[in-house]
Order: structure tokens, then C-alpha cells, then sequence
């Protein structure tokens, strides 16, 4: 494989399968409101395309994505929020014009971080960009001294935990422990209509298939192999001259702007946003997702968030009470059992008998076997 | 707000305050030590503490429920007997959850973290099919729920003593253990080089299990001892998680002393602050100077230095 | 009081201890009948698409079974549960069965949304029981009001919302707050309030009235002190000795959870002698008691619509087969019983309405009465609240409540109080 080929023909095949799953198998398979299920658990799938670069490949655990999704989720809310609550459909408020939840507990002007989001321009940007910038905070101060690892790993967790407190301690700017509720239209556009729904679903399914293809990238670029390198054996990177913090910053980044653009498509699908996303539960599930599918592979970790999603859904519906033990179960089976998830079988068991049909040097993904050792960091 | 108040009631309440400072630092001891413990000790994360915690508060709720039903005239002092067995109980899970799960991860300590994740989220459903989704209430005997009468108005909570007494206990216990212990020579010696602590003859399989244990049965006795103060459910753990883990990460995860100093300094902070201002704006102001430091600090107060 | 095992008999038992209820069932006379003999058509009650057929109609059931809430939601389940049953054992909803399909919101507000847009858009429920908290109730809201579906509110919550989607089978804020301030002012003489509260909306919402109440509507009195503590804290010394320095005459505590527990455990510890010191809640029940301990929190004033103790003769069926049917240990709180009037109100508004039509059953709501209800009696307001009275009990040791007070009317809800804001 040169370096020149960023994607390889197999790579490209899968993707377009999946791609193809997702746009055209479900959506003529499931009715809408499956459908628009579906779409939810995509949006994880952002998430987990993040943690496979920032915890499969760099090797950071972070157990705080939930913050970026919650954050990129909080401005596409807070845009839709201003929208939905104009002079006009806020008549019966002490003061017309802004959010409810601010008017029940008298606050009487617009506080000045939600003036900004009038605009759709600025909360787009803002949805990848406020997760991005606060990872880089967090990023430098941890990455600069050379803090990592589990001791990393509960960092993020504090700090997840800590915004949720926030959150809901602040709610006459934040909606507090109910959120920021009753979305109803962007520009104009009602998102809560069944056509919406489905316009929605696509636009996620393609911006996903995008960073997917964007994260192929990076992985097969030189930086993905440095990430790699920096995880198998950090000091050797250091010594080779590298700038380790300032890799691992940009795979921190990298994640927490893929969150929040996941966030801000769940908002946009499900019609609003709460801080039970930004906390530590949401956050050690997301990861799990990433586990179940397999932390080294893109698509692989997109198809745990999809699997595991399914199945919660599935579970809660029929057995509520066996859920916990089936998620449990599912945890230490993945992390004890197969470190490598669901495509970690399918690269020891099915692509080895596919292989003979098809040519032998092709290979799945570009750290091909050393992976296993990598997982087990 | 101190305007207009007798310096004999400031004195009382600064007395209460500073008392209730002290007990509230206890707690936060009681709850962090296990847990600095195994990850001091081992560099594993329990995210399972919490229901190691509520483990404990259980085998008290059985244990109350015993003694009232068999042997209503030592009711009074059932609670000792609780303590211990809580330790044993949750003790002999973790040795059992070490010898399942995690000897198995030594390697993988950031797999640690998500396999104790899904043990907590088997635990509580467990809790749940046995106990029930609801709170149990955990009767104490009347002794133990009153308060001394210093002058006329200090009064000092009697389990607020108590769990002082208890903190006070266990953290003696461990730092023997650790530190004075032929036991604690061990284990300081697999965690600064597990290789050659085996080279000369330590076991550390074994050493790892008893420090898991003993992290747990902590929690064990923790949990035991809030039953004093708090409530007992399958998902009473997660009120106790954050606030430990803060503590844990304030200190410095790798010692000791760390999270001593941390629970001191949180809970100081926090009790003085929440007499000025409201609770909610109090942990508010206490989390945000936690982070702010620790984008300063990130390895936290007190780090352990080790070769690696 | 304290020994209790919750968890639901296996179903065999249930099945069993449910035939045994039904006995006590003829007793009721107070209760509706349904019209077994003429069942309409159901082409002529179900014009919608809803999930009718012609022997059996289907409901939702929808709170948290896991989770940090599944802690209070519990006793709402088994009150809807018992309500269905009785109500199929008497002949159903407009000659029909009443199936019920539950969800597990699972104490996560999207799921609540998830779950309430399966049964209305995939289960085509003619009605749902559910939500607790007023967060899983805004969640489920915006998709009651898209798919048009009728929902069954149990908990007293802050107000401030009304919805043709929505019956709120609880008190909105006013009702349960006004007539306890009334009543502890002139029979306590009670001047100087203490507000505290768990740090979210309904304790916020509920504190303001109460405070808007004590500084502008009563003659004298004044809050010394307010403050709201995270969800979920377990620390209370500081308050309770601030408390102690300003030394209010009423405490008046909105705390809830598992915060509850922790707040009258340290009280009693602290040496304040509720027997002396007055506290009055809204929100412990007798189902937080049971994590309490009675002895913990006996003396304390709770100002609810109904209490377990209340006598008559509604009640003192209504309590029989509750505990028939879950368990001699169960009790009964405020909410409990207020989810219990949500199946009962839809059959007696669909017999009014003679059809299951969402729109029919909204417009037919206003003026609905149920004489049966185990808190006395109710009718259904124009703004979809319940007229109720408002009664203050005392906890005794034991955990019940002995009911001292009751208003001589029934309270009109007025969930958008002017003056109050």
C-alpha cells in the first residue's frame, strides 16, 4: 500500500455498503418511526467515529464525550429555542421574547452568551467548534504535562460531572434538569413533520458517511500513523522529535468536534436536549458502543452504536428489568472476552474465509495486525 | 447575614459549623479511601464503589432487620456487629470480583474502568430484583440518632461521631497496613515494580486480590456508616460517586496523603460556603475552583513521585 | 414501618391475589358502571385509527421501572395496574377490555420520548398513564401534542403548563400550597418561614408561590431564609444550623429524593424535635417514608390532597385491594392515588363522550366527576386539572399521616396564578 492511497479499495467497498445500508436498506425496511430510531442511534455513531481516533488509535480514553455531544446539542438547541420562542408565541410571558424556562425564573432579558445564537450561521459553526475549543482547553492543560491514562480518563469523567451540575444548578439559562424542551421549527421549516423526520435522517446519514470518509482519511494519512505510533510506544515517538501533546490534542479535538456534531443532529431529530446526555452515564455508554463494535475500526464502532442502541430499545420494550444485566454482561464480555469487538470477530473469522475469494494482500484497515496488542492498552 | 445575633449564638454556631465541617470531611475520607486505595495501589479504577458502598448499607438494613426480629434486646449495639460483617460481605464480593474479572485486566487498566462499569450496572439491578426498586429505611437504635448537649445551644450529633470515630478507625487501620505492615511491604513493592516484587518471592496475585478486597470491604464499612445520614436504594450509589471521585482526583490518584488533604480541602470549602450561600450555588462555586485548579494541577495536590 | 419487601409478587401470585381483590369489588358502589350490555360499535367510538377493537381497547403505561427514578414511579404503576383491573372486572371501557402495553422510561427524559412516541405512533395507545417528573413530562409533551394523544398526569408538579393533551390528575402548585400556609399561620401562629428545596424547577416554582403567598396574601409573616440544595446532596449540617441561628417558625421543606432521607436523618441527629419545631413538606409521602423511617421525620406536617389514613368509604376499599393486590407491606402516597384516578377518569370521560376519540375525549373532559375516588371526590376543571381539596396530616411514628386538617371546599386549580408569578 502507497501513501498516496488514502483509501483502499476495500475500505472504499465497506463504507459503501454501510452507506448503502443505511440510505437505502432502512429506510425502505422501517417504518418512520423506527426509522427515526434509527437515526437517533446514528447520531452515537459520530461519537464513536471520534473514540476510535482519539481512544483506538491515540490511545486516550476519554469518558467525557457526552460533554461534547451535550454541547454541540445545547447550540443547535439554543438556536432552535430563540426561534421558537419569538415575541409572538411567548405573548402570555411576563417578558415576551424569550425562552419559558427563563421567564419562570425571572429573568427578565436575554442573557448575553444566548445572543449569538439568533444566528444559524453562528450556531452551526458553534456546534462543532465549542466542543473543539473546550477539549483544547482541557487538551493543553492535561496533554502539556504529560497526564494520560486512567488518571485522564477520570478527568474527563469529574468534568462531565461537573457540567451536569452546572447545567441544572443554572437553569434560567440552561433549562436545568428539564432541558431545553419544544423545538419546533428551523428558519421557518417545521422539524417535527414526518417528511422533516425523513429529510433529517438523510442529512445525518450523509453528514456520516462524510466524517467517516474524512476519518479514513486521517487514519491513513501519516498523522494516523503517528497516533498509532504514540500509543504503542509514546517515548519513542518523543524521542523520534514529535510533538506527542500536540497529537493527542488534535485527536481530542478531532473527537469532541465529531460529538458535537452528533449532538446537534440527536437535538435537531428528537426535538430537544437534557443534561442527562452530558453526564457520566451517557459518557461511559458512549465508549461502550465504541467497545462493543471494535475501538480500532470506524465502521465497526458505528455498528456497536447502531447494535447497541437496537438492542437497548429492543430489551427495555420486552424485558426492562433484564437490561442492566444484559448491558453489564455485554461490558465485561467485551472488555474480558473479545477487546476487539464485533470487528475484531469479523476480521479473525469472516474476512480471513472471504479472503480467499477475494485477492490476498488486500487488507481491511491500515494497522492491520497489530492491533490486538494496541487494544490492550 | 451575622447581623443582629448574640455572640453566645455566633460562638454556638461557629462551634456547630466547624463541627459539622469536620464530620462532612469524614464522610468524604470514608468515602474516597477505598477507592484511593485500589487505584493508589493498583492503578485500577472500581467505577463499582458506589455499590460496593450500598452493599454494605444492605447487610445493615439485613442485619437490623435480624436482631429486631430474633434479638430485640441487643438492638442497641446491633450496628458493630453490622460494620464488620459489612466489611466481610463487600470483601468477599471484591476478592471474588478480583479472582472473576480483574486479574484478567491487570494489563488493560483502562479496560478495568469499563468492566467495574458494567459490574455496578449488574449490582444495582440486583439490589433492585432483591430489595426492591424502592428505598429501605434502615432503623437505628435511638441512641445513636440523638445528640449531645454541650451548653444550651451546641448540640453534636451523635453519628456525626460516630462516622468520625469510624473514619478515624479505618484510616489508622490502613495506614498500619500499608505503611507499617509486612503486608503493606508488599504491596508498595508490587505496585513499584511488580516484576522483581515476584522475583523475590511475593505473590502478587495474592497481594493484588487482598488489596482489592480490602478496598471494597472499606466501601463496604462506608456504606454501612451512611446509612446514618442518607438513604439506602439500588441507586443510592451514584449520590456518593461523584463526590468521591472529585476527592480521588483533587488529591493526586496515587496518594494517600493526597486524598486525605483533598477531602479536607473540599470539604471545608464546601461546608463554609454552604453557610454563606445557598448549597446549590456552594457545590457550584467548590466545582469550578476544583477545575480551575486542576487545569493548573492536572496530576492533582499531592503526586506520588515513581519511577515508570 | 420499616419492614417492607416491594418488589411485585411473581405473576402467578399476582393473578391470584388479583382474583381475591376483585371479591371486594361488588363493595363499590360508589363506583361507575360501565355499560357492559350495549357496546357501541367500533367504527362509531374510533374514528381515529386508534388501537380499538371490538372486545379490547389499548392503553400505555409509561414510567420508570429502572433507574434512579423507578424509586417513587413504582407505586404509580401498581396504582394504574389496579385501576385497569378493576375497571375490566366490572366490564371494561365502553364494552371493551382494557390491555395495557408498558414502557420503561428508565428515569431518562428521552427515553420518556422515545417511548410515549412508540405507543401513540406504533401502538396507537387510545390513552397513556404516565411521566412522574415534570423533566419526563416536558420531554413527552411536544409528542402528546403531534400525534395527538391523551395523557394521564399523576404528580402534584410547579404549574405554569396546560394542555388539551394533558390530564393533570395531580395539584398544580396553588393547591397544595396555599390552604398549608393558611393553615399553619393561624393555627401555629407561625410568622417567620424557612424555604429550602432541591435545586430544580417544580421546588423553585412551588417556593415562589409560597414565598409571593407569605410576603404579600398573609397579614405579618415573612421568609427569613431560602435555599435549594443540588439533587441528589446528602449534606445538610450547614443549612440545619443556619437554621438553628435564624430560628424560623415553620420550616417549610420541598426536598426530594434520595436527598430526603439524608435531610431528616441529620435534622433528628442535629437535635431538632420536630414535635417542637414546626416542618411542613409537599413532598414526602408515605412511600418516602418508608426510606426515611417514620421514627426519623413523626411530627412533621405534609400538605397533600390525600393521605393513606384518610377515612372514607372510598378509601377504605380502595386501600383493601391496593394491598390485595401488591403486598400487605405497600402503602399508599399522595401520587399513588392520584395515578389510581387516571384509568377512571378516561372511563367515565369515554362514557360521557360515548367514544375514544382523543379530540371527543378532551372536549369531554371539563366537568367530568369521579364519586369514587379514594381522596373523596373530583371533577375535571375547563384547564384540565382536578377541583380537589387540600388537607394537612401529621406523621406519626409508624409512617402514616394522621389527617388534622382538611379545606371545607375543593380547591379550583389555577395553574397560571396571577400574582403569584
Amino acid at each position: 500500500m502507497t501513501t498516496s492511497t488514502y483509501l483502499a479499495r476495500k475500505d472504499v467497498l465497506l463504507i459503501l455498503l454501510f452507506a448503502a445500508l443505511i440510505m437505502a436498506l432502512l429506510p425502505l425496511a422501517l417504518d418512520p418511526f423506527r426509522l427515526n430510531l434509527v437515526g437517533k442511534y446514528l447520531t452515537y455513531g459520530f461519537v464513536a467515529i471520534g473514540l476510535v481516533i482519539c481512544w483506538g488509535d491515540a490511545g486516550i480514553l476519554s469518558l467525557g464525550q457526552g460533554i461534547f455531544f451535550g454541547l454541540g446539542g445545547y447550540c443547535m438547541a439554543m438556536f432552535l429555542k430563540l426561534e421558537a420562542s419569538s415575541v409572538g408565541a411567548t405573548k402570555i410571558q411576563s417578558t415576551p421574547g424569550i425562552p419559558d424556562f427563563m421567564d419562570w425564573n425571572q429573568i427578565t432579558a436575554l442573557p448575553w452568551f444566548w445572543r449569538p445564537f439568533h444566528s444559524l450561521t453562528f450556531a452551526l459553526v458553534a456546534v462543532p467548534m465549542v466542543p473543539a475549543l473546550l477539549a483544547f482547553v482541557i487538551g493543553v492543560a492535561m496533554f502539556k504535562r504529560r497526564v494520560g491514562g486512567t488518571y485522564f480518563a477520570i478527568i474527563t469523567q469529574a468534568i462531565a460531572a461537573i457540567l451536569t451540575i452546572l447545567i441544572i444548578g443554572q437553569q434560567g439559562y440552561t433549562g436545568g434538569v428539564n432541558g431545553i424542551t419544544d423545538l419546533r421549527t428551523m428558519k421557518g421549516w417545521d422539524i417535527r413533520s414526518d417528511h422533516a423526520k425523513l429529510v433529517l435522517y438523510f442529512a445525518n446519514a450523509i453528514l456520516l458517511v462524510a466524517s467517516l470518509l474524512i476519518a479514513q482519511f486521517v487514519r491513513r494519512s501519516k498523522l494516523g500513523r503517528i497516533l498509532v505510533a504514540m500509543r504503542e510506544r509514546e517515548d519513542r515517538v518523543r524521542f523520534s522529535g514529535y510533538d506527542v501533546a500536540a497529537f493527542k490534542i488534535f485527536a481530542f479535538c478531532f473527537a469532541a468536534a465529531l460529538a458535537g456534531i452528533g449532538g446537534a443532529m440527536f437535538t435537531l431529530q428528537v426535538g430537544f436536549m437534557s443534561p442527562s446526555f452530558v453526564g457520566i452515564v451517557p459518557s461511559i455508554e458512549m465508549v461502550i458502543f465504541c467497545a462493543v463494535g471494535g475501538r480500532t475500526s470506524l465502521l465497526g464502532a458505528v455498528y456497536g452504536a447502531l447494535a447497541v442502541n437496537w438492542a437497548k430499545t429492543t430489551f427495555s420494550e420486552d424485558l426492562p428489568q433484564l437490561w442492566l444485566f444484559a448491558m453489564g454482561t455485554l461490558f465485561i464480555a467485551v472488555v474480558v472476552v473479545f477487546p476487539n469487538g464485533l470487528a475484531g470477530l469479523y476480521r479473525d473469522h469472516i474476512a480471513p474465509r472471504l479472503g480467499r475469494f477475494l485477492r490476498p494482500q488486500l487488507r481491511l484497515a491500515p494497522t492491520g495486525d497489530g492491533r490486538k496488542q494496541g487494544a490492550t492498552r | 447575614m451575622l447581623m443582629g445575633y448574640s455572640l453566645a449564638d455566633l460562638g454556638a454556631i461557629f462551634a456547630m459549623q466547624g463541627f459539622a465541617g469536620l464530620v462532612l470531611f469524614s464522610v468524604f475520607v470514608l468515602m474516597a479511601l477505598g477507592l484511593a486505595v485500589i487505584f493508589g495501589q493498583m492503578g485500577v479504577i472500581n467505577m463499582a464503589h458506589g455499590e460496593f458502598m450500598i452493599l454494605g448499607a444492605y447487610v445493615t438494613f439485613l442485619i437490623s432487620k435480624l436482631f429486631a426480629a430474633f434479638l430485640p434486646g441487643a438492638f442497641a449495639i446491633y450496628f458493630f456487629l453490622a460494620i464488620v460483617l459489612a466489611f466481610i460481605v463487600a470483601g468477599a464480593l471484591g476478592m471474588a470480583i478480583e479472582w472473576l474479572l480483574i486479574r484478567h485486566l491487570y494489563r488493560r487498566p483502562l479496560d478495568t474502568l469499563l468492566a467495574t462499569w458494567g459490574l455496578s450496572l449488574i449490582l444495582q439491578q440486583v439490589y433492585r430484583s432483591i430489595f426492591g426498586a424502592r428505598e429501605v429505611g434502615v432503623e437505628l437504635p435511638n441512641w445513636m440518632m440523638g445528640s449531645l448537649h454541650m451548653t444550651e445551644s451546641i448540640e453534636i450529633p451523635i453519628n456525626g461521631l460516630i462516622v468520625m470515630a469510624i473514619t478515624t478507625l479505618i484510616t489508622a487501620a490502613v495506614y498500619y497496613l500499608i505503611f507499617r505492615a509486612p503486608w503493606g511491604r508488599q504491596v508498595r513493592a508490587v505496585m513499584q515494580n511488580r516484576a522483581m516484587a515476584g522475583a523475590v518471592g511475593i505473590d502478587a496475585g495474592r497481594v493484588d486480590r487482598l488489596t482489592f478486597a480490602l478496598g471494597c470491604g472499606i466501601a463496604g464499612v462506608a456504606g454501612s456508616a451512611f446509612t446514618m445520614i442518607g438513604s439506602t436504594s439500588p441507586t443510592a450509589g451514584q449520590l456518593y460517586i461523584v463526590d468521591t471521585f472529585l476527592v480521588v482526583v483533587f488529591g493526586g490518584a496515587q496518594s494517600l496523603i493526597g486524598t486525605i488533604a483533598s477531602a479536607f480541602t473540599i470539604s471545608q470549602a464546601r461546608s463554609t460556603m454552604e453557610f454563606f450561600l445557598s448549597g446549590s450555588m456552594a457545590q457550584v462555586v467548590v466545582l469550578l475552583l476544583v477545575v480551575g485548579i486542576l487545569m493548573l494541577r492536572p496530576q492533582g495536590l499531592f503526586v506520588l513521585k515513581l519511577r515508570r | 414501618m420499616s419492614d417492607h419487601e416491594s418488589q411485585p409478587p411473581p405473576p402467578a401470585a399476582t393473578r391470584r391475589r388479583l382474583l381475591q381483590g376483585m371479591a371486594a369489588l361488588p363493595a363499590l358502589g360508589l363506583l361507575p358502571r360501565a355499560a357492559r350490555a350495549d357496546a357501541p360499535p367500533t367504527a362509531a367510538v374510533n374514528t381515529t385509527g386508534l388501537a380499538v377493537t371490538d372486545d379490547t381497547v389499548t392503553v400505555g403505561i409509561l414510567h420508570s421501572v429502572t433507574g434512579t427514578m423507578a424509586i417513587s414511579e413504582t407505586g404509580s404503576v401498581e396504582a394504574e395496574k389496579l385501576a385497569i383491573e378493576q375497571i375490566n372486572a366490572q366490564g371494561g371501557v365502553l364494552g371493551r377490555k382494557i390491555k395495557f402495553i408498558q414502557e420503561d422510561g428508565a428515569s431518562d427524559w428521552p427515553t420518556f420520548a422515545e417511548k410515549a412516541r412508540k405507543l401513540l405512533v406504533q401502538d396507537k395507545c387510545a390513552a397513556v398513564f404516565g411521566c412522574w417528573t415534570s423533566a419526563s413530562r416536558k420531554a413527552v409533551l411536544p409528542v402528546f401534542e403531534q400525534y395527538n394523544g391523551m395523557l394521564y398526569y399523576p404528580t402534584f408538579y410547579e404549574g405554569l403548563e396546560q394542555s388539551k393533551n394533558v390530564i393533570y390528575t395531580g395539584q398544580e402548585a396553588t393547591q397544595q400550597i396555599l390552604a398549608g400556609l393558611d393553615w399553619v399561620t393561624k393555627e401555629k401562629g407561625a410568622k417567620t418561614f424557612y424555604l429550602l428545596g432541591s435545586d430544580y424547577i417544580w421546588p423553585r416554582t412551588s417556593n415562589k408561590i409560597a414565598r409571593k403567598h407569605i410576603e404579600n396574601h398573609m397579614k405579618g409573616t415573612r421568609v427569613v431564609g431560602e435555599d435549594y440544595f443540588p439533587l441528589g446532596h446528602t449534606q445538610f449540617n450547614s443549612v440545619i444550623n443556619k437554621m438553628k441561628l435564624v430560628k424560623p417558625d415553620v420550616i417549610y421543606a420541598i426536598i426530594v429524593g434520595g436527598s430526603n432521607v439524608a435531610f431528616y436523618k441529620q435534622l433528628k441527629a442535629a437535635g431538632v424535635d420536630l414535635n417542637k419545631q414546626t416542618l411542613m413538606t409537599i413532598s414526602v409521602t408515605e412511600d418516602e417514608i418508608l426510606g426515611i423511617g417514620g421514627e426519623n421525620i413523626a411530627g412533621a406536617y405534609a400538605c397533600m390532597k390525600y393521605f393513606q389514613s384518610l377515612k372514607n368509604p372510598n378509601n377504605e376499599k380502595f386501600v383493601p385491594a391496593f394491598k390485595k393486590m401488591w403486598g400487605e407491606q405497600s402503602v399508599i402516597g399522595d401520587v399513588t392515588q392520584a395515578a389510581y384516578l387516571g384509568p377512571w377518569l378516561w372511563l367515565l370521560t369515554a362514557q360521557k363522550a360515548n367514544s375514544f376519540d382523543i379530540d371527543k375525549i378532551a372536549a369531554a373532559s371539563p366537568g367530568v366527576e369521579f364519586k369514587g375516588a379514594p381522596e373523596g371526590y373530583v371533577r375535571i376543571h375547563e384547564n384540565h386539572h382536578l377541583w380537589s381539596r387540600t388537607r394537612v396530616g401529621r406523621a406519626r411514628a409508624d409512617g402514616q399521616y394522621d389527617v388534622i386538617y382538611e379545606t371545607a371546599d375543593l380547591m379550583e386549580p389555577n395553574p397560571f396564578p396571577v400574582g403569584y408569578q
